[in-house]
């Protein structure tokens, strides 16, 4: 800088309002707000126009990226993906678009936030607090009106009007309440049963596999496998598809049958293939993680861990509960089928649910 | 405030106003007419705020919830609530054919085919992300530093609403596209529903209008989604804000700082730019963010069937605490009232979850009623001046955080190549553990800096200057603090812990102390009693050292 600056300078400690004084009473007085320090840009009118000049840069480049923006979008297509370091592909539009409106928003904001700490004031400025609290000449004032208001109404005088109001106030909601009963049907014993409580022993269904959509032969199912199943006739077009895939889908396993410590659970099984509800009992995931070694399987929302070799118990995790086993057998063509409902309620647990 | 009444009547033809300079105050005169603006901005247009980083928290948390009502208003224009079945046949081929509900289909064309869709789809959600992420902070900022004390309890509790409301808007918002990350989310609330006793499945019936998953959980969500949460939230925020008008800013100590004042710059113009450009700066980072980061890809999830799931289910971050007591908690499943079942498994992690919460939002009034501190405080405490405060704050973050180890176990599993049962254990064991560490060890940390605070105003700070004394003695020379430090270290108060009541009143008579009150004395004695604090210097120690009788 060439030229001198300090004829610009505000009186050395003229700002100072502080009281220095008591220092020697009390050390740790409140010497008072510090004097005011000038920035280069109060004393120095080049350096001034420069905080300007980056101020209106700031806002121009925000207008380019906002014309960047409007050409991205008219010119770029939508499913064109460009490789952009270090992220890899990724759409061009969505990165040209983001990149011009975060560039086109940030530097208004810089804009705005450089020209408020340099060129704007920035003399720190004192104000006064006033209690919140009302003083006692209002308060009883306002205490007086209520009385007076309480008392022409008569609302604590005529007590059957009192008392007709708080039991009228009370019941109105009620309308509201009743208008809710349509919102969903009652429980009933819906939880209760699945798709597979269809099945009798006379006219069984068949266990049809997820993938292939066929009906599962035992020798089709390997030792060691994993299968999701679900009820012949249940076609993923059907209107209430989702609901009944929410309880009737099945994990069906094959283990050889020594390995089977739970007897009951060998007896509802056909060879050694086992078929267990795949909702979980915690609060209801599919169960997807097969450890074939183990029989263990895993519950990836939660991890609450299931032997399947053992009628499903509760190894590890949050669940309360076995998975339900479905009792299957063959037809007279060798398909697996079920020839009943689950013992018991699939998924969650619930206040009804029998125990 | 001046009064209605006394404007002069209809019928006298001139106004008394001064003439209006330009068009500018001719418009203003006219809006003032009808609304009163300049005894409004009286008080507003050049209101003193204080100045600090922490300060600016609050904004982002502002700014966030406003860039979410922006890019939400434009995503409603082509989402479809619906879960009517559709047959996918869009831009994205791997799901070609695919069935799908209306929902998720329209997502997917505001990702693949509505031009820059996909865009304001990401920053509606990082938005929603540092929102929250921003009021967990801000409501530390505020707990650390006791800025909810006396007058601002109700603020507090405003502000607490809003972020209980947030994390469950942020919910029922990805709940919306239907695809199998969502649907697994709304596939654990139905869960969660079902373990409530007794209402459970009529709750979840009346919820989803039948059996899960139904038709209607959707459209359902989707109005409380974009717009019951957001109406009250509205409202709080504008309460919120108005409070903080009302009441005048908090401030930390300082020259010229007191009870009575607040120091800072005013509103017009410093910080009309720094507060209106922040809402640029925060615009264009979580723009920026949603050009480079993808967030819910819901593409690579495919649509929501309840017989599938993926690996790594994870929750949005802020819902990930709740995650983490729902996996820690072991199975219980109990037999009540001759076969009705209880499932502890998920009732118990569901009844911890708003008490974790609960806990922090009650801390101003339980804080106020064991000191028995009735007064009004703007000026704020550095954390350290407050170890108990500090202590149990910092608990309640050991507590969350454990909590969301414990919701992402298997990424740690997975990630870290751990046994994911010893950290489900291990989590187990933290949930009591690590709080109770926390707490001593923060307010250890505290007395430790309060010591060293002390400290530093009776010797000065280290120069870092050796001095050798004529008797061949080395000593460090010491700065002494200027008055302004000395003023700041010290100007915080040390309340004395309560004491019981004499144990006999003025006539004689015995006057048993109640338990309540023995407990608010214990535990008063435990804020603010020996041990507690570390006195802070006084003016005879300070001049006893500084008078020069020797520097040990």
């Amino acid at each position: 800088m060439s030229h001198d600056m300090s004829e610009n300078l505000p009186e050395a400690h003229a700002a100072s309002h502080g009281t220095e004084v008591a220092a020697h009473d009390d050390p740790f007085a409140d010497p008072g707000l510090p004097a005011h320090e000038p920035r280069r840009t109060d004393i120095d009118e080049r350096a001034a126009k420069r905080a300007e000049r980056q101020v209106s840069l700031l806002f121009v480049v925000s207008m380019l990226a906002t014309i960047g923006f409007i050409a991205s979008y008219a010119s770029i297509d939508a499913d064109k993906l460009v490789y952009i370091f270090p992220l890899g592909h990724v759409s061009a539009l969505n990165f040209a678009l983001g990149m011009t409106l975060g560039v086109a928003l940030f530097c208004i904001g810089a804009g705005a936030v450089h020209w408020a700490r340099t060129l704007m004031s920035d003399h720190e400025l004192p104000a006064e607090r006033h209690a919140i609290e009302a003083d006692d000449e209002l308060r009883a004032d306002v205490i007086e009106q209520f009385k007076t208001g309480a008392a022409e109404s008569g609302f604590g005088r005529r007590k059957m009007i009192r008392n007709t109001l708080i039991g009228s106030m009370a019941l109105v909601p009620l309308s509201g309440v009743v208008l809710l009963r349509d919102l969903g049907p009652l429980p009933e014993k819906k939880l209760l049963h699945t798709g597979w409580v269809l099945a009798t022993p006379a006219k069984p269904i068949a266990l049809v596999n997820m993938n292939t959509n066929q009906p599962m032969k035992p020798e089709d199912i390997v030792q060691g496998s994993l299968t999701f199943a679900k009820p012949e006739g249940l076609e993923e077009s059907d209107e209430t598809f989702q609901q009944q895939i929410a309880k009737d889908a099945l994990m069906v396993v094959r283990i050889a049958p020594e390995d089977i410590k739970d007897a009951n659970s060998a007896q509802l099984g056909f060879e050694g293939i086992l078929a267990y509800s795949k909702i979980c009992t915690h609060v209801g995931c599919p169960i997807s993680l097969y450890e074939q070694q183990t029989h263990h399987a895993l519950c990836p929302c939660h991890q609450s861990t299931f032997d399947l070799a053992d009628g499903a118990r509760v190894i590890f995790g949050p669940a309360g509960h076995p998975l339900p086993q479905l009792k299957i057998t063959t037809d007279e063509q060798g398909f697996l089928v079920a020839t009943g409902d689950f013992a018991e309620p699939v998924g969650p647990s619930y206040w009804e649910r029998p125990r | 405030m001046s009064s209605a009444s006394g404007t002069t009547g209809a019928s006298k033809p001139a106004s008394t106003r001064a003439k209006p300079a330009n068009k500018a105050e001719s418009a203003a005169d006219w809006v003032d007419g009808r609304l009163g603006i300049y005894t409004l901005a009286k008080s507003n247009l050049r209101k003193i705020f204080p100045d600090h980083w922490s300060f600016m928290l609050g904004e982002i948390c502002l700014y966030s919830f406003i860039i979410i009502i922006l890019t939400g208003v434009y995503l409603t224009l082509f989402f479809k609530p619906s879960m009517a079945e559709v047959v996918y046949h869009g831009s994205y081929l791997p799901l070609n054919g695919i069935r799908m509900s209306e929902a998720y289909a329209s997502t997917m064309d505001i990702s693949f085919e509505v031009r820059g869709g996909l865009l304001i789809r990401q920053i509606h959600h990082w938005a929603a992300l540092v929102f929250v992420a921003a009021m967990l902070v801000h409501m530390m900022r505020v707990f650390f530093t006791g800025a909810f004390r006396k007058p601002r309890e109700i603020n507090w509790v405003f502000g607490f609403l809003l972020l209980v409301l947030g994390m469950f808007d942020g919910f029922f918002g990805y709940s919306l596209p239907d695809d199998l990350l969502s649907g697994t989310g709304i596939r654990f609330m139905e869960g969660a529903i079902l373990a409530v006793p007794i209402v459970g499945t009529y709750i979840q019936m009346f919820l989803f209008g039948g059996e899960f998953p139904g038709m209607d959980i959707v459209p359902r969500f989707f109005t409380i989604h974009v717009l019951l949460i957001p109406g009250i939230m509205l409202g709080l925020l504008v309460a919120h804000l108005i409070l903080v008008f009302y009441h005048k800013h908090t401030q930390w100590a300082g020259p010229g700082k007191t009870e009575k004042n607040v120091v800072g710059m005013p509103l017009m113009p410093v910080y009309m730019a720094k507060a209106g450009g922040f809402f640029f700066l925060v615009f264009g980072i979580i723009a920026a963010m949603s050009a480079i980061a993808t967030i819910n890809p819901i593409w690579a999830y495919g649509p929501y069937r309840p017989d599938q799931v993926s690996t790594d289910a994870q929750p949005d971050w802020y819902m990930g605490f709740s995650e983490g007591l729902i996996r820690i908690m072991p199975g219980w499943e109990i037999s009540v009232w001759g076969g009705h079942t209880l499932n502890l498994g998920v009732m118990v992690p569901l009844a911890i979850f708003p008490m974790v919460l609960a806990a922090i939002a009650v801390y101003p009034f339980i804080e106020s009623w064991v000191t028995g501190d009735k007064r009004e405080h703007h000026i704020l405490d550095r954390p350290r001046n407050a170890p108990v405060r500090t202590g149990l704050g910092a608990a309640w973050i050991s507590l969350y955080l454990i909590l969301l180890v414990g919701g992402g176990n298997d990424l740690f599993a997975t990630h870290l190549h751990l046994s994911i049962n010893s950290i489900t254990y291990l989590v187990r064991v933290g949930f009591f553990v690590v709080p109770v560490l926390t707490f001593f060890v923060t307010k250890r940390w505290c007395l430790g800096l309060q010591r060293r605070d002390k400290d530093k105003v009776l010797h000065g700070r280290e120069s870092g200057i050796i001095k050798r004394l004529p008797h061949g003695e080395f000593i460090e020379v010491h700065t002494p603090l200027n008055q302004k430090d000395l003023h700041s270290l010290t100007a915080h108060e040390q309340p004395q812990p309560l004491e019981l009541p004499a144990e006999t009143d003025e006539n004689g008579v015995a006057r048993k102390a109640g338990v309540v009150t023995k407990a608010r004395v214990k535990l008063s004695e435990g804020f603010y009693g020996e041990g507690n604090q570390i006195a802070k210097p006084t003016t005879e120690e300070y001049q006893e050292i500084t008078s020069g009788h020797g520097h040990h």
